[in-house]
């Protein structure tokens, strides 16, 4: 017996997809892949001169107790892959150039999380002559968690109503605030 | 000992309760050479004032200040006896203005970002002395290479530059720069009083911020002859056990996360954030900022407190034995890595010793912990300062090494103050176990050390 039943096509030609039924199909993944699939954010983090009290906590939120991945957000090395550079400190005059790097490296959309005091306003560290007083002095900030330091529990709070905005303003087909 | 001998030959001066001596620049200049001559003692910091620099070395298991007037902007460097030194004298001559001759000249603190130049010294300079990018000594042997880390790298980073001088995988010498995280604590310290300055002494470094904030507090007291009740002193051996317990967690975890091992990565952060929250209810404030005050605590341990720091440190201690078992290839991993001749605490031998003095201290601090909190004494928790003068010098175990606090008062105002973190002499000996080895090895060597940038960047 030959392998001719093998062959492609053999158990009858591909013809073309139903125009129709893959319109309808897209239509209803497009809208689900919004608000199930598209909860998923990158998290570059930037230390412009903490004191380590935000990045303790930080990585308290990728243990088993805040399991920051489950909610899709997901911390990563480069910028380049980043959604959101989330900043920490109250950016000394030293690490400016390094933040501003930072963030002309990351892809557009992308949003700029100031977490702790020190980030919000320059927290303590406020008038020192080697501090610019936060995140804000260099760039645009669409959301401030502030604590000294912040739990984890807070931080997870302000990154999750990040993801929503993010879904919200998808399915908008933009993003909510500008930069 | 030679060396200590011909320091104590100084001016005394009223330093508590480790003492300080007053040398002339030809009496300092024979402390290096003795200095030269033995590996004892060793040195635990250097800093200056606007007068004066000060260099701490270790007296059996104190500590001393030799100390030697600054002549025409100079003084004999130490860097050439003590490798240790050169860059707290390189912190010298940016901060203060103050050259170490025969030391190195290149800027650390200072990137050339600052509206001013030695912004602690009576006369700042205009700004601009400084060279961004740094400079590192060039490679000139062929297909050698330098690899630039930092200062943003890794995954939730510290902010350092760290260069590789690589031959092909393999790491010939490693050297950092750092006073990235410089936020110019030193000069918002200056003319506060030791209650209002302790705010900033307990954002130096958050992960040994206890141990921080009482050296600070025991040399402010001893500068002033005063002492926290006894009240005060058990909670705080409390919290100073409690958060070694917490430090050394989270050194294993973020080795054990390096290593890819993620349950036991998992394992070690469910304990450190039991032990965490057990202190969030006992001090109202999980790293315990601001509790340890000058003078003694900031508030009494919650009612349920105690009970709360016990059940977390049961729960690790009786964890201990199985959690010991699942670091052994931790151990086996970080065996033979990094190894150092250099004896000191937590930091002799490899990479897996370190990992091992590590899972040891734990135990230790949990018997500590499990004491102070048997049956503290009763009373209050703090006692007023009086406003008067002095100057003390005291020191505080911390999981990383002892953390020395210096500071002179002038009718209760900071009028000098140096907070010396033991990084100052650890990323040195970082930097010596990088060299030989993989590059690829470089984060675990890094962590195995502990070494941070917040607590020497001041």
């Amino acid at each position: 017996m030959s392998w001719g039943w093998l062959r492609p096509g053999a158990g009858g030609a591909a013809g073309p997809v139903d125009a129709a039924t893959t319109a309808s199909l897209a239509a209803r993944l497009d809208a689900a892949a919004q608000t199930r699939l598209g909860r998923s954010l990158a998290i570059r983090h930037v230390n412009t001169g903490s004191c380590n009290g935000c990045e303790l906590e930080l990585r308290a939120l990728r243990g088993v107790f805040y399991d920051l991945e489950r909610y899709g957000l997901r911390f990563v090395e480069s910028p380049r892959h980043a959604d959101v550079l989330l900043v920490t400190g109250p950016l000394t005059g030293n690490l400016r150039e390094a933040l501003e790097a930072a963030f002309d490296a990351a892809p557009e959309p992308k949003w700029v999380v100031a977490v702790g005091d020190c980030a919000v306003d320059g927290g303590v560290f406020k008038g020192s002559y080697a501090v610019l007083g936060g995140t804000g002095a260099s760039l645009p900030v669409d959301l401030t968690i502030s604590g000294c330091p912040p739990n984890p529990a807070r931080i997870l709070a302000g990154l999750r109503a990040l993801l929503e905005a993010n879904v919200v303003a998808r399915r908008r087909g933009g993003r909510a605030t500008g930069g | 000992m030679i060396t200590l001998d011909l320091i104590r030959r100084g001016t005394a001066e009223a330093c508590r309760p480790w003492p300080r001596f007053s040398l002339t620049p030809e009496a300092w200049s024979a402390m290096a050479a003795a200095l030269a001559q033995s590996p004892e003692p060793g040195l635990l910091g250097l800093w200056a004032d606007t007068q004066q620099v000060h260099a701490l070395l270790r007296d059996g298991a104190g500590a001393l200040i030799a100390s030697v007037g600054v002549e025409g902007g100079r003084y004999p460097a130490l860097s050439p006896a003590r490798p240790a030194a050169s860059r707290p004298e390189r912190m010298i001559r940016d901060l203060w203005g103050h050259a170490a001759t025969g030391g190195d000249e290149r800027a650390w603190l200072d990137h050339g970002r600052w509206p001013m130049a030695h912004p602690l010294s009576p006369r700042p300079g205009l700004p601009g002395g400084a060279v961004e990018p740094p400079q590192f000594p060039a490679a000139e042997e062929p297909g050698v290479t330098q690899v630039p880390l930092g200062p943003v790298h890794g995954l939730i980073h510290e902010p350092a530059h760290l260069r590789l001088v690589t031959l092909g995988d393999t790491v010939l010498r490693a050297e950092a720069r750092l006073g990235y995280a410089h936020r110019g604590i030193l000069a918002l310290m200056r003319g506060k009083s030791p209650r209002a300055a302790a705010r900033f002494i307990a954002r130096l470094a958050a992960e040994t911020t206890v141990a921080h904030s009482l050296a600070f507090a025991r040399a402010a007291e001893a500068a002033l002859d005063a002492q926290a009740p006894p009240r005060a002193a058990a909670l705080r051996a409390a919290m100073l056990a409690q958060e070694r317990v917490a430090g050394c967690l989270d050194d294993l975890a973020r080795l054990a996360d390096a290593a890819g091992m993620a349950p036991l990565h998992a394992a070690l952060g469910e304990h450190r954030e039991m032990l965490l929250r057990a202190a969030e209810r006992a001090f109202g404030h999980r790293l315990m900022m601001d509790v340890v005050v000058p003078g003694g605590l900031a508030a009494d341990i919650a009612p349920d407190g105690a009970a709360a720091l016990c059940q977390a440190g049961e729960a690790l201690a009786s964890a201990l034995p199985s959690l010991r078992r699942r670091l052994d290839p931790l151990l086996g991993r970080l065996d033979g890595l990094g190894a150092i001749a250099t004896a000191t605490w937590m930091a002799g031998g490899d990479a897996a010793a370190r990992c091992a003095a590590r899972v040891a201290e734990i135990g230790r601090s949990l018997d500590r912990l499990r004491a102070a909190l048997d049956s503290p004494p009763d009373g209050p928790v703090s006692t007023a300062l009086p406003t008067a003068s002095g100057e003390g010098l005291d020191g505080a175990d911390s999981q990383r090494g002892t953390v020395w606090h210096w500071l002179r008062l002038d009718h209760g105002q900071i009028a000098a103050c140096f907070p010396c973190d033991p990084g100052w002499l650890l990323w040195p000996l970082a930097e010596t176990a990088m060299a030989d080895q993989s590059m690829e090895e470089e984060q675990m060597i890094r962590l195995s050390f502990g070494v941070a940038c917040a607590g020497v960047d001041v």
